[in-house]
């Protein structure tokens, strides 16, 4: 089992919450994070001094699949989340050592 | 009477001729009882009337003054909302429940100080034109109550609607100071302070003036309508003393430059504002004191023009002097206007009260970025919109107010309160300070108020993400 973990914009989830249940995938995590990239900051001003905000408010998706499906939603990812502008994101694909439903105790991909 | 005949009109006319001397049996006893009804309440209503013997001629414009009188402190009253709901907009969500629990404690102390002894300060009677302590007040109503037993026209209420009035002003004076210090003010310090400036210092300096003091004993008499030196210079400038002594909140200027600190809630902030407009209503509408319906018209006019060309105008500047529509320039363009305004509003035409608003509304931008650049930390704009166009304020009526007023006199006058609140703060500080009192240690700051001095949240349910 791979965990796929996708830092993108917040305005993309939509679209690729709908892209990877396209592909049979229909169960995820998303937190509200900040961060950066090698995409800078912007310029905000408050009473008239300005200042950089360094963190920019991103989405980061969480999703573990079964070990042969792994390449195939990270490319879906890649392909809904993709603006072509900076600050697009990352995906990181991650081993997984074991998956537990907690309701039947599934275990292993059957529990994914 | 007539009602009652005019009713059974129609009853009688619509009967037979057997059932005739019925009904005049009938219409006889209703117009009795009737008629009994109109005299005890036309009784009642006589004596109330009497009750207010040489002068009972004039009880309807009385009651009806006094009536605006307290709609007018009811006006000024919901100013403390506004002033907790603007306090806590432009503030971190780490210090609101400090913000409001000062605000809560600044109106409750100011009333029953005003009570203990605030009023009859302010109100010495015959004194010698400095200083005179008051003790607490009785019934107010003793005076009697003929309508114009307590003030004549000019004061066209009972005692208790003045002091009612007058008591809503006092914590207003206080109140100015919690905002320029917010965020790194020790509590109990501050409760002290705040005690201290509008129980005594508040209504010392405004004996001098409303009190019939040495600044209107002068050849030209001082004039400050409803307070813009009274209030908003006094408060601003003892906000100045307090915020030199407290120094800036930690973050703030680091190596030269600003770091602005952001308000947590600019909805807050611009409610906070649109609530003090609405009080002015009362603020300088009550400081007619009267309903004459002239002189009422006209300040509540002048009042809210200034509030608008205020708000204009920094609008104008601030997109002159840093390139951006700011929301908070523009609020403090509406006070600035409305502090501007309430030195004169009864004294200026309505175009004079526009370009007053104005001139405010210009000035509040770079005095709030210059004591920004000062390193003079100040997250509501205290200081300028209070002190600064306080001033400003109580000059204008020297200069559009007519050969009535002169330049010398209102100079003379806000000179006086603004020197005298500024001292009190810094020796009130000075001692605070050096008692440990006045601010909070780093640690505290950092953590927050709301933990560090009450151990609640403002929002516990949102969980912030990172350390402001």
């Amino acid at each position: 089992m791979k965990k796929i973990e996708a830092i993108i914009k917040p305005f993309k989830l939509e679209e690729v919450k709908d892209a990877l249940a396209e592909i049979g995938i229909e169960g995820m995590t998303v937190s509200e994070v900040k961060g950066f990239g090698r995409q800078k900051g912007h310029t905000e001003i408050y009473r008239g001094s300005e200042y950089t905000v360094d963190f920019l408010p991103k989405i980061k998706l969480e999703v573990v699949v079964a070990d042969g499906q792994s390449e195939q939603a990270v490319s879906t990812i890649v392909g809904a989340a993709k603006t072509g502008k900076i600050g697009d994101g990352k995906v990181f694909v991650l081993p997984v050592e074991e998956a537990v439903r907690i309701r039947t105790e599934d275990k292993g991909e059957k529990a994914v | 009477m007539l009602l009652a005949l005019l009713c059974m009109a129609p009853a009688m006319s619509g009967l037979a001729q057997d059932g005739a001397a019925e009904a005049v049996a009938e219409v006889v006893e209703a117009v009795a009882e009737a008629a009994g009804e109109v005299d005890e309440n036309k009784v009642a209503y006589d004596e109330m009337i009497a009750a207010h013997g040489a002068t009972a001629y004039a009880f309807d414009f009385f009651a009806l003054s006094m009536v605006w009188t307290i709609i007018c402190a009811a006006l000024v009253f919901l100013m403390h909302l506004g002033f907790a709901t603007l306090e806590a907009g432009l503030t971190r969500a780490k210090n609101t429940v400090n913000i409001l629990f000062k605000n809560v404690f600044i109106i409750s102390i100011g009333l029953i100080t005003y009570a203990i002894l605030g009023f009859n300060t302010h109100y010495p009677g015959d004194f010698n034109g400095f200083f005179s302590i008051g003790g607490p007040i009785g019934d107010l109503n003793a005076d009697g109550s003929g309508t114009f037993a307590y003030g004549g026209v000019a004061l066209c209420m009972t005692g208790f609607g003045d002091f009612i009035f007058q008591a809503m002003f006092a914590a207003t004076a206080a109140t100015i100071v919690s905002g320029a210090v917010a965020e790194r003010i020790n509590l109990k310090g501050f409760m002290i302070y705040a005690t201290i400036l509008v129980g005594i210092g508040y209504p010392v300096a405004g004996s001098w003036h409303w009190g019939g003091g040495f600044l209107s004993a002068m050849g030209t008499p001082f004039k400050d309508f409803a307070g813009s030196s009274a209030v908003h210079a006094f408060g601003g400038f003892a906000a100045l003393a307090a915020v030199l002594v407290l120094g800036p909140r930690r973050g703030k200027y680091i190596d030269g430059k600003i770091k602005p600190i952001l308000g947590h809630s600019m909805p807050l902030a611009t409610i906070g504002v649109l609530l003090l407009w609405l009080g002015w209503f009362g603020f300088n509408g009550g400081s007619v004191l009267s309903a004459e319906p002239m002189a009422v018209g006209l300040v509540i006019t002048t009042t809210c023009l200034a509030a608008a060309a205020g708000a204009l105008a920094s609008i104008l500047t601030s997109a002159v002097m840093i390139k951006t529509p700011d929301l908070s320039m523009a609020l403090n363009g509406i006070l600035a206007g409305l502090v501007g305004i309430t030195a004169g509003a009864d004294v200026v035409t309505v175009w004079e009260a526009v370009i007053i608003g104005a001139i405010a509304g210009v000035i509040v931008v770079p005095a709030i970025l210059f004591f920004d650049k000062a390193k003079i930390d100040d997250p509501v704009g205290a200081v300028s919109v209070h002190g600064v166009c306080g001033v400003w304020g109580t000059l204008a009526v020297g200069i559009f107010g007519g050969s009535d007023f002169s330049f010398m006199s209102q100079l003379i006058g806000t000179l006086a309160f603004g020197i005298f609140a500024f001292i009190l703060s810094l020796i009130l500080a000075i001692i605070l300070k050096s008692a440990g009192m006045w601010r909070v240690d780093a640690e505290e700051e950092e953590e927050g108020l709301d933990i560090a001095e009450h151990g609640s949240h403002a929002y516990p349910d949102f969980v912030s993400v990172a350390e402001k």
